[in-house]
């Protein structure tokens, strides 16, 4: 096996956002610093198509400050072990990394919650985001017909930007019911004046687009790919023609390597004190990791990081009455459009949970917990690791996987030890 | 702008510009199955970030490879629905 070993003062896994903050912070401050990343690109989901070269404000502000700083990155690059004290193990395509460090930040961001339904399996039906970051990446969107489905801010921003990109956007549909979304809105104006323009900007791009709230997709259809949705807004049911359906219900935390590490979790989210330290001393953890917020709260979060790995306890201490303000955005948000409980029901027992070993809901309602449902299905055991089937079978059976074994990604059987 | 990259899909040659995810190739090749399951279906990518692992296809003979976290290169040979 091929293994190269590296030191570095601070070692940060992935290079999105909140990364890219926390590099800067603290190489800014003399420390070494590495970013491993996954994926061939900086910038994490939100700002993939700022690479190579950067177009919006904050992105150019962002990628420019960082490659002023001496802090060193691997893409390509997936950790997939924490085989000793202060050390991580990452696989690349010529071999492992094994990278000792003094701190570690943690900020491998989010995924998106799918609930499963019939047809949710079908060809062209994608996550919402996943949508998203498929058009950035110049997937064939203009002139298809899309229905934008689920939950939360980023529908309005996802459907935005597919009509710029030039599809039709033939229904939004927001699970959540008008009341709790006019009272998430009402917010705003506290705890994150900057999404308000946002929000009017994307609403002036989707001017003839129908927006539904506590309306919800039943079942896809389609013989060999997606043809059609039918909504239902819990007392009519209506049928719509798409050739794309782009469906998430919110985001949920990339937890694996924090959970491997041993950091505490609380409600789906890291445990993190005044200066994003985990449970863990020497551990940090910043952005979606710490409670699903945005931007905004990632690059917050991943400066205080960077700062404080940095032993530079006073900096990061000034930033953090503006981190206080974006946990209350990220609680009204996640009140805002907390998921109704006839999406944990759209599944028959012929729908498939797990997608990985195609185990459907009526295989597991036989069992009573996963651990066993595991063992006779084999559900959550493929390569996906749990990581699109535990959300659903976590809302709709209570079932939860909390033991994580190495490697935390799936790796080449040489690249084991 | 610098050239095109070639690349096969399925041996059909096709030739996209650089930096292209291999699943945007995929997909404006008119490609709809990018994987069968475990019970024959046909899968396209559906979190488009590396996570679900629906996007696999072989790239360069390197099967379960995830297409939606892979740039184009040249010369480069993809195989799907398998």
């Amino acid at each position: 096996m091929n293994e190269k070993l590296l030191e570095f003062d601070i070692a940060i896994v992935g290079a999105g956002p909140a990364s890219i903050a926390a590099a800067c912070a603290a190489s800014e401050n003399g420390k070494t610093v590495v970013m491993l990343e996954t994926s061939p690109w900086f910038g994490g989901q939100l700002w993939r198509s700022e690479f190579p070269r950067a177009k919006t404000r904050q992105a150019i502000k962002w990628f420019t400050h960082l490659s002023e700083t001496s802090a060193k990155a691997f893409l390509n690059t997936t950790v997939i072990d924490a085989p000793a004290e202060n050390t991580l193990l990452a696989e690349t395509s010529d071999g492992n990394l094994r990278v000792k460090y003094d701190k570690l930040i943690l900020a491998t961001g989010t995924r998106e919650i799918f609930l499963p339904f019939p047809g949710w399996t079908l060809p062209n039906v994608y996550g919402a985001g996943a949508m998203q970051a498929l058009a950035k990446a110049d997937w064939p969107v203009e002139g298809k017909r899309i229905a934008v489905a689920g939950s939360g801010p980023l529908l309005f921003a996802v459907a935005a930007n597919l009509r710029i990109r030039g599809a039709t956007i033939v229904l939004t549909a927001e699970q959540t019911d008008l009341m709790s979304f006019l009272k998430f809105g009402m917010k705003l104006p506290l705890l994150a004046p900057s999404k308000i323009l946002q929000a009017i900007k994307y609403q002036s791009r989707l001017i003839g687009v129908t927006y539904k709230t506590s309306c919800w997709p039943v079942e896809a259809y389609g013989s060999e790919q997606l043809e059609s949705v039918m909504f239902t807004n819990g007392k009519r049911n209506w049928k719509v023609d798409c050739d794309y359906l782009a469906c998430a219900f919110g985001l949920t935390a990339n937890l694996e390597l924090p959970r491997l590490l041993g950091c505490k979790i609380n409600h789906d989210a890291v445990f993190v004190d005044d200066f994003q330290q985990t449970s863990l001393k020497g551990v940090y953890c910043a952005g979606e990791l710490t409670g699903i917020g945005g931007i905004d709260s990632a690059l917050t979060e991943g400066q205080i990081a960077g700062l404080a790995a940095a032993g530079k306890m006073k900096q990061a201490k000034k930033l953090r009455r503006t981190r206080r303000r974006y946990n209350k955005f990220e609680k009204a948000m996640a009140k805002g459009f907390a998921l109704r409980r006839e999406l944990l029901k759209l599944a028959d027992d012929e729908t498939i949970i797990c997608r990985c070993e195609d185990v459907t809901a009526g295989q597991l309602r036989e069992f009573d917990d996963w651990k066993s449902a595991k063992l006779q299905t084999r559900c959550g055991m493929g390569p996906c690791q749990g990581r699109i089937c535990g959300c659903a079978v976590k809302e709709m059976f209570g079932w939860e996987n909390l033991s994580i074994r190495p490697p935390v990604y799936p790796a080449k059987m040489k690249n084991l030890e | 702008m610098s050239d095109n990259v070639q690349i096969t899909i399925n041996g059909k040659t096709a030739s996209v510009t650089p930096l292209t995810v291999v699943a945007t190739a995929l997909a404006c090749e008119g490609v709809t199955r990018f994987r069968r399951s475990v019970t024959g279906e046909p899968r396209t990518p559906l979190c488009g970030m590396g996570v679900c692992f629906e996007c696999r296809v072989t790239i360069n003979g390197q099967p379960n490879s995830r297409s939606c976290q892979v740039l184009c290169e040249d010369g480069m040979e993809i195989v799907t629905d398998e």
